[in-house]
Formats: structure tokens, sequence, C-alpha cells
């Protein structure tokens, strides 16, 4: 160990920006070499036809002229408003109704005991592996002995015993529902904590006014916590537009790419079809897709937020 | 409570008149919860559930005795203890490392305030809306290439950084508030930087950092992309990975399906219940921020 040297430092030497670059050093060099380089190859591969073995061959714009011409590719991409769908916006209004609820009603008549247990029965989804809780509806919707159809067949209704993830037109709002299983404690949590900072005596005046419920969420506890309905809305649409883990559990993007996304598209063209350079372009597609959208709600949060501290 | 009994009792009378609102509300409330709970109440029924009782008496019975062979037949299966522990290797690796490399990153960033960080910042954020598919397939051909393919190392390492990406972004912005007057006072006492970052805002920045690390563990051991392209051997892969195997005709073998669903949520579940606090701390302060 190198003496400690006797005495002070002076401000300055806090100040000093250069003696912190060592430790960036780690964190970066890994950065680049487990993100940055890897991307870099992939928007090289997404120029080159390639199988994975052999050397990638230049071929120019071409995979991405052939996407634009793929339906399958544009499938894909429609899925992922679906998956939007399911994953914010069903979610974020379900949360919002709920949440407004524990805190109007149940967090005051029955404490906050209570709340607190249904918050966190409504976050069970999101704690355990999605595989576990995908793998586990997928035996629930099995066609013949899936614990739906039993109990459908048993009450009567035949007739609703439907291939819920097998036929083309049932598996897509399927998937969507599971989505909506598996995404829903997100906003309440966020949203409970959210209101938890709005001042009660709000509320009190708008009853005391006489404004009914739906007029009190929509005047008090929307505006209140627009940070987070913001926050659950960003996150939620970027990892609506990146899901993979659910679609391959429960239908590997079948039957017929009914329920095929871009992210699961790419990885079935990089490993069971070994079209790389396909593949690397899809992806490359997605990302650019994510940060422009994730850029656009950004830039709308900022002018709203501006236009409101105008006002 | 006091100021509900200071209401004047028109409000509270208005309140009970207006009682079929309530009432309507209260029972979506129950049935969101009813629908959330009823796939995890199915489970543990026809986990201990024998194919036969399941034939008979289908999914909503209780099980006329109790039977293990779902749970035994995944157990052995599927090596749970071997995935178990892979899972966990993993899990610990990737979130303690994650956190380090986020102190160290934000203390430069944050608190040292080096030139450029914006932009490296920016940088990470990005890296954090990323698709994990526009890097897969050049990080698993690296991975071939030298000799870390099907290791947990591997996957370790890529989650590691992944994870510090989401916690620099965070940190840094945490730590640029740290008061100024602290670390100069250390540093007249003689603190180094190096002093400085573990005495100072090592401890400061704790209960952030706890955070942290209670959520890269429970995220990396859900992780299933990359340990499905990385990890092919038995003797690698981690639960997720293991699950997902169990498909075809095996989804009509109801116990197994059922027990080893509940066997591999059992872990998360427990982790859930010990850190539910800090786990609802940090949905709160992530997205306040």
């Amino acid at each position: 160990m190198a003496p400690v040297k006797s005495g002070r430092r002076s401000a300055a030497y806090i100040r000093s920006r250069v003696g912190y670059w060592p430790y960036l050093v780690p964190g970066v060099l890994l950065f680049i070499a487990v993100i940055v380089v890897p991307f870099a190859m992939n928007l090289y591969f997404s120029f080159t036809s390639w199988r994975g073995i052999g050397e990638p061959e230049w071929i120019g714009l071409e995979n991405y002229l052939e996407l634009a011409s793929d339906s399958t590719f544009w499938i894909s991409f429609r899925n992922s408003i679906a998956m939007v769908v399911a994953i914010v916006v069903i979610p974020t209004a379900i949360g919002l109704l709920l949440a407004a609820t524990f805190f109007d009603f149940i967090g005051r008549r029955f404490g906050p005991r209570v709340a607190s247990v249904l918050r966190a029965l409504y976050y069970l989804p999101q704690v355990v592996p999605v595989v576990a809780a995908g793998l586990l509806w997928t035996w629930i919707l099995q066609p013949q002995t899936g614990g739906l159809n039993t109990v459908l067949r048993a009450v009567g209704l035949d007739s609703l015993a439907l291939n819920w993830l097998g036929d083309p037109e049932t598996a897509l709002p399927t998937v969507m529902s599971v989505l909506v299983w598996f995404q829903i404690g997100y906003p309440i949590v966020v949203f409970m904590a959210a209101l938890e900072r709005v001042d009660p005596e709000l509320y009190e005046a708008a009853e005391m006014d006489g404004a009914p419920w739906f007029t009190r969420m929509r005047a008090i506890t929307i505006p209140q916590i627009r940070p987070e309905i913001f926050v659950v809305t960003l996150t939620g649409t970027i990892s609506a537009l990146q899901v993979f883990a659910p679609i391959y559990v429960l239908t590997g993007g079948g039957p017929e790419n009914s329920t095929n996304v871009p992210s699961y598209f790419s990885y079935t063209s990089f490993f069971t079809r070994a079209q790389v350079g396909y593949g690397a372009a899809i992806a490359t597609v997605l990302a650019l897709v994510v940060l422009l959208v994730a850029l656009v709600m950004i830039r709308f949060q900022a002018r709203s937020e501006k236009e409101d501290s105008e006002l | 409570m006091s100021a509900s009994a200071s209401l004047p009792a028109k409000v509270r009378r208005s309140r009970h008149q207006r009682g079929a609102t309530r009432w309507i509300v209260l029972a979506i409330v129950a049935v969101v919860a009813i629908v959330v709970l009823l796939p995890f109440g199915v489970m543990v029924l026809n986990a201990f559930k024998s194919p036969q009782d399941y034939a008979s008496s289908g999914p909503l019975s209780l099980p006329s005795s109790l039977y293990f062979g779902g749970l035994t037949e995944f157990w052995t299966r599927v090596d749970f203890p071997q995935k178990f522990m892979n899972s966990l290797l993993i899990a610990v690796t990737a979130s303690v490392g994650g956190v380090l490399l986020s102190l160290l990153n934000a203390y430069a960033l944050g608190i040292g305030r080096v030139r450029g960080r914006t932009w490296i910042i920016v940088l990470f954020l990005l890296a954090n809306m990323l698709p994990h598919e526009a890097m897969m397939y050049p990080l698993y051909f690296i991975a071939k290439e030298i000799g870390l393919y099907n290791t947990q190392l591997s996957v370790a390492i890529i989650m590691t950084v992944i994870r510090s990406a989401f916690g620099t972004y965070l940190l840094a912005s945490v730590l640029s508030t740290f008061p100024r007057s602290l670390l100069e006072a250390a540093a007249l006492d003689g603190a180094s930087r190096w002093q400085v970052l573990w005495r100072v805002v090592f401890p400061i920045a704790r209960p952030t950092l706890s955070v942290l690390l209670v959520f890269f563990f429970i995220w990396t051991w859900n992780e299933f992309f990359f340990p499905l392209v990385l990890l092919v051997d038995n003797t690698t892969q981690t639960i997720p990975v293991a699950l997902a195997s169990l498909t075809g005709q095996e989804l009509t073998n109801a116990p197994l399906i059922n027990a080893g669903a509940l066997i591999s949520m059992l872990p998360t579940i427990v982790f859930f219940l010990i850190f539910q606090r800090t786990l609802a701390r940090g949905i709160t302060a992530g997205s306040v921020k």
C-alpha cells in the first residue's frame, strides 16, 4: 500500500474531473465489448448474406429491400401494436381504475393493510419467471386436456372449448389476455404509490362539491399522477415492442404467424433458418423502431410538461 | 381516519347514497383479483393431483389424496438442484457485479462529473432501450470464438453489463445531487477518491444500491433470452430454460406441468415475500425519476 499522505487535501482535489476517469474504465470497456461492438457487428451482418459459417457476403441493402416485401415482417410489426395494447393500454387503464379504487374506497374503509395485501397479490405475476407462468398458461389453454376446456366441457359449454392457442382466429386475443394478466400488477403498484402523494383534501373538497367519482378521477387522479402514467407507458411500450419469452412459450409465433413478433421473427431467422443477415436486419429495424418510438414519447412528454408550466 | 370523523354529516350521507358505484367498483376489484390469482390456485391444486384424479374430477377439485409423482418426476427429469445452482450462480454474479459497475461508473459520472458525462449517460440510456436481439447473434458468435459458449460465465458477464447500463443511468442521477460539502470535508481530512467512494458515498447510497441489487437479482433469475441462446447443455442451463424444454406431449401431463411451474415459482415467491418492502420502494422511486 502506498504511504498515506499526511495532511489535508483541498476542495479542488474533489472538484478535479480528471482524477475520476479510472473509475469509468472497467464499466466502459465492458459496455463497449458487450453492447457497442455486438450492436455494430449486428449492423454489419444486416448488410450481408450469411448462414453463420464461412464468410459473410456483402449484399448492401438487399436484406432490407426483401423485408419490405416480406408479409411475415409486416405481420410481426402489426402484432407489435397488439402487444402494446395488451401490455400498455389495457393494463394502464385497468391499473388507473383499480389504483383509484384502492385509494378511494378500500384504503379508507379497510385500512392500508388490506390495500397492501391486494397490491402484493396483483404484483405476483410480475415476480415469477415468465416461462413458469407461461408454461402454466399453456397447460391451462391446452385444447384436449387443459384446465380451461376441461371445466368448460364439465359445465356443458363444449362449444366454447376452443383451441385457444392453436387456432389463428383466437391465438392473438388469447396471447393478449395472458399478457394483460402478466402486466396488470405493474401499473397498479406504481399508481398506488403515486396516489399516496395526492392530498386527500383535494378529493374531499371535490366530494363536497358533489363531483361524481368519474369526474374526480379525470380531474384529480389522472393529472396528479401524470408523471407515473408516462413512465409506465414508456417502459411498457419499450418492453411490448421487444416481447419474446411469452411468445416463445405460448405459441412459438404460430399458428400461421398469427402471433409472430419482430423479436421472435429475428430469433427464428438466426437460429432455426440460419439466415443471419436477414435476422440482423430485422433486429436492426426493431432497434430503430424502439428508439424512435421512445424518442417521440419523451419529446411529447417534455412538450406537454412545458405547456403545463406555462399555463 | 380522524379526517373522515370530522367530515360534515351531509357528506358522509351522500357517500352512502352513491353505494351503487361503490359496489360496482368493488366488484371489479374483486373480479380482477380472482382472475389474477386463479391460475396460481389451479396450479397448487393440480400439482398434487394424480393423472387419474385429474381425469375423473377435473382441475378445480381438491386432490382426493396427495400425489407427489409430478413433483418427483419434474425434480429428477430436469435435475432441479443443478438448475437452481446455475440460476443462483448467474443471478448472484450479475446482480453483485452489476451494482459494483454501476457504482463505479456513477461515481465518475455523478460525483466526478467527468467531461462528456452527458453523452456517456445518454449512451447508457439508449443501451437500455436496445432490443437484446440487436446484439444477440454477435454475442453468440463471439462466445463461440473465445470458448465461452455454453458456460454460465458468458451469461453472467452479459447480464452484468446489461444491468450496469440500467444502474449507471439511475445512480448517476441520484449521485449528482450528492452534497458536495460532505465530499469536500472528507478531502480536507485527507481522504483519497477511493476512500471517499467507500467511506462517504457508499454508506449514504446504500439504500439505493440495495434496491438495485434486489431488482437485478430477480430480473436475472427470470431472464430467458440469453440463457436460451447461450446455454445448450443440461449442466449449464437455468430454471427457465429447463422449463421451456417441456413441450408437446408433456403439456397433457397435468401434474408434471403444474408441479414444475410451482417448484420454479417458489424461489421467486419466497424472495418476493422477504424483499417486498425493498421492491415496493424501488418501483416507487424508479417511477418518479
